[in-house]
C-alpha cells in the first residue's frame, strides 16, 4: 500500500493530479471511507484494504466538474461503471486520471460479524495480505479464510482487467468461482407464486432509505423521478404494499442496459435484500435476446436498448 | 425477580399474544426487525442480535394514515329536485374519518435500554404541547419489556449518553430481563409491568434479585473494553450552536454522505416526519412517513429553500441530535446503539463526526 500512496503523492506533487478520489482510513477494523485528498500530507490516512469496497466511480461526476484533473482508484469491476458514465456523458475522461488499483475481491463485513462480535482488529486483508485473516474480538480470537468472507458479488468476478486506466498499481486475481447466472436461474426455475412469495418476503424489509439508488453508478439523473414533490407517492416510504416493489422493479427496468453488475446496491442495503438479482436477469435476457453484452465494457460499443437493429426481437417473443 | 428457560420463550411469547399484540424481534430473510409475533415465526437468535431498525414504529410508525376523505356522489335521478340534480357540487358529499386511535396494550419485548431511551427522546417531542394523539394513544398502550444486552457490539457506545445496557431496570421500560446461562430473569419495575407479569405467573419461577448480578458486571466489563465507549462529548451541547455550525470541519467530512436516508430510518431517536395526501379512487388518504433531513425534498419550501446543499444536511443531522435538542429538551438525541456505525453504506456516522471535531481541536491547540 506504501507503494500506492508514494506515487499518488508524486502525482499530486508534480501536478499531475490536483486531488486523490481513494479511501480513508476508517475509525474501527473494517470501515474506510470514499475520500477527496486535497494534499499530498492527507494521504497519510489513505488506506487500500479488502474492506474498500466502494465504488468510487460515481464520485467522478462531481470531481469532472472541478479545476484540474483528479486521479481516481478504480479496482477492475468499478472501470466498468466509469465506462458507462463517459458513454453515458456524466464523467469527462481528460479530467480523470485513472489509477486501476489491483483487487483479490472484497470483503463482506456482515458475513464477518456473523459469529464475530465485538471485532477490534482484523489484519491480512491488505492486497498483498494472506489467504486467511486474522479477527480479534473482545470476546476471542479467530482466523477465516479471506476468500469465505468475500463479498456475492466478487463470487462472480467479472476478471482482473481495468477496462480503463492510466496506469495500473498491484496485482489482481479473477475470483469467480460461482456460475454469474446460477442465483437468476433459481429464481427462474420457481413458480409465480414462489416468485411472488420470495421477493415480497425480501422487499418487505425495504425502509425506502434510497441507498441502493444513491450509490448507483447508473442512477446519476440530476435529479430521480422519485423525488419529485409533485408525486402523490412518497420516495421515504412504502405508501401501499405495492410500492415496496414498484420502486425497485421501476428502478432496475431504468438501470437495465447500462447497470454494468457492480452490485453496489446489494453492499449497501441495512436489510441485505439481494437486489443485483433484479439487474442480472435483465442482463441475462439482454444477453439471450440481443446477443452478449456487458454494460461498461467498451465505452464506444452500441448498447442493445437503444441501438435498433432490424434483427432486433418483437415485443411478445421470448427468444 | 422471576426467571423462565430461554427454551421455553416461545411459549411464553405465545401466551402473551393471546392476550394482546406482542412485538418483539423477529427474523426475517437473514435479518432482524421488530415485527408482530405470529405462531411459527423465526424467533432464533432474537436474544443477541441488533435490529436493523429500532422497534420505534411500535410507537411512531414509518407510515401511518392521519385520516381518509371519501367523496360520494349521489346518482342525479336519485334527486327529486331537478336543479340540484344538474349540479355536480351539491351531488358530491365528503366524508372525513380520523383514523383510530391505538386503543388496545401491546407488548413490545427485546428493546435495549438504547431504543428505550429513545423512546424517552421521543416522548420530549410528541408528548410535549402540542401533544401528538397518535403517538400518545400508543405510549399509553405499550407495555415495554426490555432486554439487557448480553453481547454488545464494538459499535455500540450508549454508556457515553449515561445509558446502563447492563441494567434496563434503570431505564423507562416497564419491565427489565436478562440472559442469565439457559434461563431468562424477569423483573417487573412499573405498574404496566406488574400487571403483565401477573397475567403470565404460570410461566415463571421466581428467582433471588441477585441471580442477574455476574451478569450485569459481565456487560459492564465488555462495555469497558468497546472502543467507542471512551468517546468525549466535550465541546458538544446546550449553547454551542454558533462555534459548531460555523465550523469548517463539516465541510471536510461530509464528501461521501450519499444524502440516502439510511442512518435516519434505522436511527432510534429522528423524529422528522413529512404529511402527504394521496389520491385514492374515490378520495384522498392523509398519510404522515418518516422524513430524513438527508434527503433533498426535506423541509422544502416554495421558494427552494431551506437547506440546499448536501452539506447544509449532513451538518442539520448532527447539530439536532448534539446541539439543537440539548438546547431545546436538556438531553442529547443520540442514544449510541451504533446503528448508524453499523449501516451508513459510506462508512460515516455520529461517532466519525465527533471525532473528527476532536481532532480539530487539537490540531488546533497544537498550532497555537
Amino acid at each position: 500500500m506504501q507503494g500506492l500512496i508514494d506515487r499518488l503523492t508524486a502525482l499530486l506533487s508534480d501536478g499531475t493530479v490536483a486531488r486523490v478520489i481513494g479511501w480513508k482510513k476508517g475509525d474501527m477494523a473494517y470501515n474506510p471511507e470514499p475520500h477527496m485528498f486535497e494534499t499530498a500530507e492527507s494521504l497519510k490516512d489513505f488506506v487500500y484494504d479488502g474492506f474498500c469496497g466502494a465504488n468510487l466511480s460515481k464520485m467522478m461526476i462531481e470531481a469532472s466538474k472541478l479545476e484540474g484533473k483528479t486521479a481516481v482508484c478504480l479496482k477492475p469491476c468499478d472501470t466498468y461503471s466509469f465506462n458507462q458514465l463517459i458513454r453515458e456523458h456524466r464523467v469527462v475522461r481528460e479530467n480523470a486520471y485513472i489509477i486501476g488499483v489491483g483487487c483479490r475481491g472484497k470483503l463482506d463485513i456482515e458475513k464477518i460479524k456473523k459469529g464475530n462480535k465485538g471485532i477490534t482488529s482484523i489484519s491480512g486483508t491488505e492486497l498483498d495480505g494472506s489467504d486467511d485473516i486474522k479477527i480479534e474480538t473482545i470476546y476471542g480470537d479467530k482466523n477465516i479464510s479471506y476468500k469465505d468472507a468475500l463479498l456475492d458479488r466478487c463470487h462472480v468476478c467479472k476478471g482482473k482487467d481495468h477496462m480503463i486506466f492510466d496506469e495500473v498499481w498491484g496485482e489482481s486475481k479473477d475470483t469467480a468461482d460461482q456460475e454469474r447466472f446460477a442465483e437468476v436461474e433459481k429464481i427462474e426455475a420457481m413458480t409465480p407464486e414462489e416468485k411472488f412469495a420470495f421477493f415480497r418476503n425480501e422487499l418487505s424489509k425495504c425502509i425506502r432509505c434510497n441507498a441502493c439508488r444513491n450509490v448507483c453508478p447508473a442512477c446519476s439523473c440530476r435529479k430521480c423521478i422519485f423525488d419529485n414533490t409533485k408525486f402523490d407517492a412518497q420516495q421515504k416510504a412504502n405508501v401501499v404494499s405495492f410500492e415496496e416493489r414498484m420502486f425497485h422493479i421501476i428502478r432496475a427496468f431504468h438501470v437495465a442496459g447500462r447497470c454494468t453488475d457492480c452490485g453496489e446496491c446489494s453492499r449497501v442495503c441495512p436489510e441485505g435484500i439481494p437486489l443485483h438479482l433484479f439487474n442480472r436477469k435483465f442482463i441475462k435476457d439482454i444477453d439471450k435476446f440481443y446477443g452478449e453484452f456487458q454494460a461498461g465494457k467498451d465505452p464506444e460499443a452500441q448498447s442493445p436498448l437503444t441501438d435498433f437493429t432490424f434483427e432486433d426481437i418483437e415485443p411478445g417473443e421470448r427468444g | 425477580m422471576y426467571k423462565i428457560a430461554i427454551k421455553d420463550l416461545n411459549t411464553l411469547f405465545s401466551k402473551i399474544a393471546e392476550e394482546q399484540e406482542l412485538i418483539l424481534p423477529i427474523k426475517k430473510a437473514g435479518q432482524y426487525n421488530f415485527g408482530v409475533y405470529e405462531e411459527g415465526c423465526d424467533i432464533d437468535g432474537i436474544l443477541t442480535n441488533k435490529t436493523v431498525k429500532s422497534g420505534k414504529d411500535a410507537f411512531f410508525p414509518q407510515f401511518e394514515t392521519l385520516y381518509n376523505v371519501r367523496k360520494k356522489i349521489t346518482p342525479a335521478d336519485e334527486l327529486e329536485n331537478g336543479e340540484e340534480a344538474a349540479n355536480t357540487k351539491i351531488r358530491t358529499k365528503l366524508t372525513i374519518e380520523a383514523e383510530a386511535l391505538k386503543d388496545k396494550d401491546f407488548v413490545i419485548f427485546g428493546m435495549r435500554a438504547c431504543d428505550v431511551k429513545g423512546v424517552e427522546v421521543l416522548d420530549q417531542v410528541f408528548l410535549t404541547d402540542p401533544v401528538d394523539n397518535y403517538y400518545k394513544a400508543r405510549r399509553e398502550h405499550g407495555i415495554i419489556v426490555a432486554l439487557a444486552c448480553h453481547e454488545p457490539e464494538e459499535s455500540c457506545f450508549c454508556t457515553v449518553f449515561g445509558i446502563d445496557p447492563a441494567d434496563p431496570s434503570k431505564s423507562k421500560a416497564d419491565v427489565a430481563t436478562w440472559i442469565v446461562g439457559e434461563e431468562l430473569c424477569w423483573k417487573p419495575i412499573t405498574e404496566k409491568g406488574e400487571a403483565l407479569t401477573k397475567k403470565i405467573e404460570s410461566l415463571l419461577a421466581s428467582a433471588d434479585d441477585s441471580a442477574v448480578d455476574a451478569e450485569i458486571a459481565n456487560i459492564t466489563s465488555i462495555m469497558d473494553k468497546l472502543p467507542n465507549t471512551k468517546l468525549s462529548l466535550e465541546g458538544w451541547g446546550k449553547g454551542k450552536t454558533d462555534e459548531k455550525f460555523n465550523s469548517d470541519v463539516w465541510q471536510k467530512i461530509y464528501t461521501p454522505c450519499l444524502g440516502c436516508g439510511t442512518c435516519t430510518f434505522v436511527c432510534p431517536t429522528c423524529q422528522c416526519y413529512d404529511i402527504k395526501d394521496y389520491t385514492t379512487k374515490d378520495g384522498i388518504q392523509r398519510y404522515r412517513c418518516w422524513d430524513s433531513c438527508m434527503y433533498s425534498d426535506f423541509t422544502l419550501m416554495a421558494g427552494g429553500q431551506n437547506r440546499t446543499s448536501q452539506v447544509q444536511r449532513f451538518r442539520q443531522r448532527f447539530m439536532h441530535k448534539l446541539v439543537y435538542f440539548p438546547d431545546r429538551y436538556d438531553m442529547y438525541s443520540c442514544v449510541g446503539c451504533g446503528r448508524c456505525v453499523d449501516k451508513c453504506p459510506q462508512s460515516l456516522n455520529i461517532v466519525k463526526v465527533i471525532k473528527a471535531f476532536e481532532n480539530e481541536q487539537k490540531e488546533a491547540g497544537a498550532n497555537v
